[in-house]
């Protein structure tokens, strides 16, 4: 039974593989020992399953199913965004229509200003992700350059508290901002503590490891540098790649947040864009107008789907060094 | 490593550790750690509106707040909060598994691999209120989602949100569309680090692609998977754009069970946290309910850590 599994896979194989696999018998061992460990049976009573050729066949429909399941919706989203409410409601359509300029009129002349929101939402995320990379960057190297004592403390400090969740904090910071800091519908309780950022800390201070020799730090200083500017001359551009993934993914969660700006900005002029999309929900069967509801969610998704167009490579790569401790 | 440092670096250099680190524990003092020790404080009182004195007054309570945790009522939050949880993360990590198998597979070889990651890690990025409310316009009636299920009989006037497993099965599903991707990327790192040869000598000795699945990628993958997870069920515990923005805040339709409480079917734990903080004002339950949160995600935490640990043995 084994040797017609072998020789069917053989063509497979020989087709494949560029280089011919190095196997030793040690390694063709342990990998048995190790099937018969698990399994308490041998691995010759297998009995024959699918080929390569329909596993594949079926990977690439259930790829393409849920990956037409991910965008489906962005697809319908920007085609509504582009026709009226009543030919939204008579039926679906997977071709735009004409009223996109008179969808984007309504936005302007809306109580809900959503073109102010779009800026402030851009200020905060902004401002929030380049001070949390900047400092995270700081702090990385402190822990990653200096011998200092209680360092390896910090460090398993700041992995301590990447799990807490905000909401934990939420009361007490909630009450801070409002009642002791007098910063109700201010921006920058929403910026400030963006400094601490233990999740873009540990990737940093990880991408330091493997890519900021010190040897190199030490030529620096020995050529007189002050230890500021090798952070801001040398560090800096060396970490370029790590901060740009980092840069983005601050920027996506700033502007994506919603529950404490949702508690602490109030007035109109100051809300940002998810605020302003959950005030979409509340529209009443009589005024609700779905071509207006639907060019400003298109709005708010847009920008980060462009982002993404661009950088799509990066972020993914940054997704698996970041989530997988090494 | 460390040898060389300390013989080169001039007595005095290693004080910048303490200076660069200072920025971060400021911020983190002020914003988190301060906000916390308040929260922990206000678990202990009443906050209430006086009518003697025209303002909000708190009043010492011990250890009320904590005692009326413990009753169906929060039972119930955290009941919703894990079904919604469970009924998303099932498919989430079932696909996961399987595309990460895929992807790593080198005999497989999916062409425009690339591809597909990027586009099933997409809505991951996108905002999560939008993405909610873009599910709702479109399964409300009159929406396309509704107008397409109508052709297969639905009536029109069948509204989806005034009943509980649809509403619960569309938050869930909100929440497995953003995050299998996340996942399958998470897992296929984890695929990747498995020495390769193993995979070719399971081959030769005649495996099939599901015994190789099964007795070698799944036991080697195990602290990956504890750690997706935890830190996914941690990320569940602290569900509530979706289930906020799709039920309007209210967590509705309302529960008929044998719980008989007057807890929504679809409001999460921390929907009732945001709404004692920012409408209620009743301080002291939010408080305890938030100690309560940070004893549990410190739990899940410790786990994670423990076994990550044992691993690097």
């Amino acid at each position: 039974m084994s040797k017609k599994i072998q020789s069917d896979l053989i063509p497979n194989e020989m087709n494949q593989t560029e280089a011919a696999p190095e196997e030793t018998s040690l390694q063709a061992i342990a990998a048995e020992e190790m099937l018969q460990k698990n399994s308490g049976k041998s691995p010759y009573t297998v009995k024959k399953s699918m080929g390569m050729g329909t596993i594949r066949v079926i990977a690439y429909l259930v790829l393409t199913a849920l990956s037409v399941l991910c965008l489906i919706w962005f697809y319908l989203l920007f085609i509504n965004a582009t026709r009226s409410h009543s030919q939204i409601t008579t039926g679906v359509s997977f071709v735009p229509g004409d009223q996109l300029l008179n969808n984007l009129k309504k936005l302007q002349n809306s109580t809900l200003d959503f073109f102010r929101g779009t800026l402030n939402s851009a200020i905060i995320a902004f401002s929030s992700a380049i001070l949390n990379v900047y400092f995270s960057m700081m702090t990385a190297y402190a822990i990653h350059a200096y011998r200092f004592k209680g360092r390896k403390a910090v460090h398993v400090f700041i992995l301590a508290i990447m799990m807490i969740p905000t909401q934990v904090t939420s009361l007490g910071f909630y009450r801070l901002v409002v009642d002791t800091l007098k910063m109700k519908d201010s921006f920058i309780p929403l910026i400030v503590p963006s400094i601490a950022a233990p999740v873009t800390y540990f990737y940093i201070v990880q991408y330091m490891k493997s890519n900021l020799p010190m040897s190199l730090i030490e030529a620096a200083r020995i050529d007189g540098c002050f230890e500021v500017s090798i952070l801001n001359r040398i560090v800096l551009p060396l970490m370029k790649p790590a901060l740009a993934v980092q840069l983005i993914f601050a920027f996506v969660a700033s502007w994506n947040n919603y529950y404490m700006p949702a508690m602490i900005l109030s007035s109109s002029k100051k809300r940002t864009l998810p605020i302003l999309i959950y005030t979409l929900r509340a529209a009443t069967e009589k005024d609700k107008d779905l071509g207006f509801q639907y060019v400003a969610m298109a709005l708010s998704v847009l920008p980060v789907i462009v982002v993404y167009i661009f950088f799509a490579k990066n972020i993914v790569g940054g997704v698996s060094v970041g989530g997988v401790k090494e | 490593m460390n040898e060389t440092v300390k013989k080169h670096s001039k007595l005095g250099k290693d004080k910048w550790g303490y200076i660069f680190l200072i920025p971060f524990f400021v911020v983190f003092l002020v914003f988190s750690f301060y906000p916390l020790i308040q929260t922990i404080y206000f678990s202990f009182f009443d906050h209430y509106f006086s009518q003697t004195d025209f303002d909000y007054v708190n009043k010492f309570v011990g250890l009320k707040n904590y005692k009326a945790l413990f009753s169906a009522g929060t039972a119930r939050l955290f009941f919703n909060t894990m079904i919604l949880w469970v009924m998303g993360f099932i498919p989430q990590i079932l696909f996961s598994l399987l595309l990460a198998s895929w992807f790593a597979n080198n005999r497989l070889r999916i062409r425009a691999a690339g591809f597909f990651k990027a586009v099933i890690y997409l809505p991951n990025l996108i905002m999560a209120i939008a993405f909610g409310m873009m599910f709702f316009t479109m399964f409300s009636r009159g929406g396309p989602v509704h107008q397409i299920f109508e052709s297969f009989g639905m009536s029109k006037d069948y509204d989806l949100f005034f009943h509980i497993a649809p509403t619960r099965s569309l938050i869930a599903f909100i929440n497995f569309i953003m995050w299998f991707g996340n996942t399958t990327i998470l897992l296929m790192a984890g695929i990747m680090g498995i020495n390769e040869s193993l995979f070719e000598a399971a081959e030769v000795d005649g495996a099939s692609q599901f015994q190789v699945f099964r007795k070698i990628t799944l036991p080697i993958l195990k602290p990956i998977l504890v750690y997706v997870l935890i830190t996914s069920l941690i990320g569940g515990i602290q569900m509530y754009d979706v289930p906020e923005v799709v039920t309007k805040g209210s967590g509705m339709p309302m529960n008929k069970d044998i719980f008989s409480t007057n807890v929504p079917a679809a409001e999460t734990v921390i929907m009732r946290l945001a709404q004692y903080i920012s409408k209620s004002k009743n301080y002291g339950s939010a408080g305890a309910l938030s100690v309560m949160l940070l004893f549990i995600t410190g739990i899940l935490s410790f786990v994670v850590y423990k076994f990550m640990a044992k691993d690097e043995d």
